[in-house]
């Protein structure tokens, strides 16, 4: 169980333009549950993605996963926690240009030191799971915007995280690429991730694959059904 | 252990095509680098290198000389001095030396002429020959068996058959050289018999030539006193006042590389840090980026500063350094073509590496550690 309390985050703090872009929310995720964040853009869903995810640390309040505080451990135990914990597919996919679609796969395998062939074999298979595999050796900014989310998913998936965090993932595709994100989330359900999501797309929303719709206003949680 | 070697395997496959990415800028860096530790490195081998040689070739000459002094000037000193020498313990050899300064107008050129020892049969001349250095052979345009003609001030003029052309190896303190016979160089300068330029003293034992200075000084009290290591430390000091003087204009231009090193180094674009954001979010901590950038700074100066030290290396003792003869080996217009013995020094490559590397290490590190050390999160915004 991932479970945030009274967590708040504020930016530019003590600073005449401070925001409190999360604020005093509460919010427990079920293992194994596909939860998705809905409301305006403003709302701090990004920012309590990256909470959940943490990419960043709360201003105030706890972060916990299984009941260890996650929210106060020191920079080189959060990487590792960053590492084999989450998988975070960002907005705008947040590739690595000049890189080809296999080797932004392994990234974040890097620092485990695998063989080599242990490596490539896991990117293969995480790309042969998201039918990405054919453009391995591509160049990632020669991709479409659907393989490049692809892409992203994969390199999510690498180190086989029991979170998958998506940011906006259906925010540049089209209705087809939507639906084909549907299936590879029911997937990722269906092996037992737990899937957290930002959107406002009704599309995603309204999902049956969903199972919970957390929606929020600017940084507060409003109802979560 | 494998898992470790894995890792920075993977860091430097990172880095290589993360540097591919920005080759112009890097390449241009890098060309910069290794031009700089080129020059560098080549004032710093020739000028240990001359003074080397220097140390060498003057093995052979005498542990003390004395000059005679008048009013604190040179003067010459007579036959009866070197008798009193001669009579000192310790110093088996006492020989008067002639040698003077002759200024060619039509060459632009001084020109040293001396007799040779009558120790050193090798170079024993008869009246009308002479042994020249190479540098005054190449200017003059003359060979062995040739003439060569030298007009002194006072009117009298020499005409010289050159015996013999002195070795390069001896280039650096023979260059300009011209050995006569004693008749020509007392007629050429106008001297009576008794009068030589100097006295030299040849001591026995090494850790006596203080002693014999100290006796020569009692001897001759208006000579001054000169020994071997007084006259190695004058070329040493001439040698290192021309490279210091040298590494001192360079020293701009050094500044001017931290600067655009720093700048380039230290000013990550948003692409950069938006890389590094990325890297942090997906897994990687903030040693993972400092190490891989710090592999990004080794590949640019351990590079630069191998292929820079290698063609320093390559200009001074295969090419004898032509870009630094006029700075720091010339005498006049006679720059000796001295064949250096190479040879590497140990301490000179480690302050080089010292000055140069580590500083562009620091550049890089240290705003990356600065970025890599906050929230992912707040490095991709």
């Amino acid at each position: 169980m991932l479970e945030l309390t009274q967590v708040t985050k504020l930016y530019h703090e003590g600073q005449p333009n401070q925001v409190a872009a999360v604020s005093e929310v509460d919010l427990c995720l079920q293992m194994g549950a596909v939860t998705v964040l809905e409301g305006p853009s403003g709302s701090g869903k990004t920012s309590l993605l990256t909470l959940i995810g943490c990419l960043a640390r709360p201003t105030s309040g706890r972060v916990a996963l299984h009941g260890e505080a996650l929210s106060g451990l020191p920079e080189q135990h959060l990487a590792q926690v960053r590492r084999s914990t989450f998988g975070f597919a960002f907005q705008r996919f947040n590739l690595i240009t000049g890189l080809s679609v296999r080797d932004n796969v392994m990234l974040p395998a890097y620092p485990l030191g695998l063989p080599y062939a242990e490596l490539v074999a896991r990117a293969d298979d995480v790309m042969a799971q998201l039918n990405i595999g054919h453009r391995a050796a591509f160049k990632v900014e020669l991709l479409s915007g659907g393989e490049m989310q692809r892409t992203a998913i994969a390199r999510a998936l690498i180190n086989n995280p029991a979170i998958v965090i998506a940011d906006e993932p259906t925010a540049n595709l089209d209705a087809a690429l939507t639906t084909q994100f549907l299936d590879i989330v029911a997937s990722l359900k269906a092996s037992g991730k737990t899937i957290v999501m930002s959107s406002h797309d009704p599309r995603i929303t309204r999902a049956q694959v969903v199972d919970r719709v957390v929606t929020m206003a600017d940084g507060h949680i409003v109802s979560a059904a | 252990m494998q898992h470790w070697f894995n890792r920075q395997r993977y860091l430097i496959d990172y880095t290589v095509a993360a540097m591919a990415r920005q080759r112009g800028k890097n390449l241009g860096l890098w060309l910069i680098y290794t031009t700089l530790i080129f020059v560098l490195a080549s004032v710093i081998l020739l000028g240990s290198a001359l003074r080397r040689e220097a140390a060498q070739v003057f093995q052979g000459s005498p542990d003390v000389v004395a000059q005679g002094l008048r009013m604190g000037r040179h003067e010459m000193s007579h036959a009866a001095n070197i008798e009193k020498l001669q009579a000192l313990r310790g110093a088996p050899r006492v020989e008067g030396r002639l040698w003077g300064y002759l200024y060619d107008t039509s060459s632009g050129a001084n020109y040293t002429l001396q007799v040779p020892s009558p120790h050193e049969p090798q170079y024993a001349l008869a009246d009308g020959e002479a042994i020249i250095g190479e540098g005054v052979a190449r200017l003059r345009k003359v060979n062995v068996g040739r003439s060569i003609y030298l007009v002194s001030p006072a009117g009298p003029f020499l005409n010289l058959k050159v015996k013999a052309i002195l070795p390069e190896a001896t280039a650096l303190v023979s260059s300009d050289l011209v050995l006569v016979s004693d008749a020509d160089f007392r007629r050429f300068f106008q001297l009576g018999a008794d009068e030589f330029t100097d006295i030299a003293v040849f001591v026995r034992n090494p850790k006596e030539v203080t002693k014999v200075a100290e006796k020569v000084t009692i001897a001759l009290r208006q000579h001054r006193v000169i020994t071997k290591a007084d006259v190695l430390r004058t070329y040493e000091a001439v040698f290192s006042w021309r490279e210091g003087l040298l590494l001192a204009l360079l020293s701009g231009a050094v500044l001017a590389f931290g600067i655009l090193a720093f700048d380039k180094a230290s000013g990550l674009s948003a692409q950069e840090k938006r890389d590094i954001g990325i890297l942090k979010a997906i897994g990687w901590d903030t040693g993972d980026i400092v190490r891989m950038k710090l592999w990004e700074a080794m590949l640019v100066s351990l590079t630069a500063f191998l292929a820079g030290f290698a063609l320093a290396y390559a200009h001074v003792f295969f090419f004898s350094a032509p870009l630094l003869e006029a700075v720091l080996k010339g005498w006049s217009t006679l720059y000796p073509r001295v064949a250096l013995t190479p040879s590497i020094d140990g301490v000179q490559i480690a302050t080089l590496g010292l000055l140069t590397v580590l500083p562009y290490l620091a550049a890089i590190v240290v705003p990356v550690w600065r970025s890599a050390s906050a929230d992912p999160d707040a490095v991709m915004r």
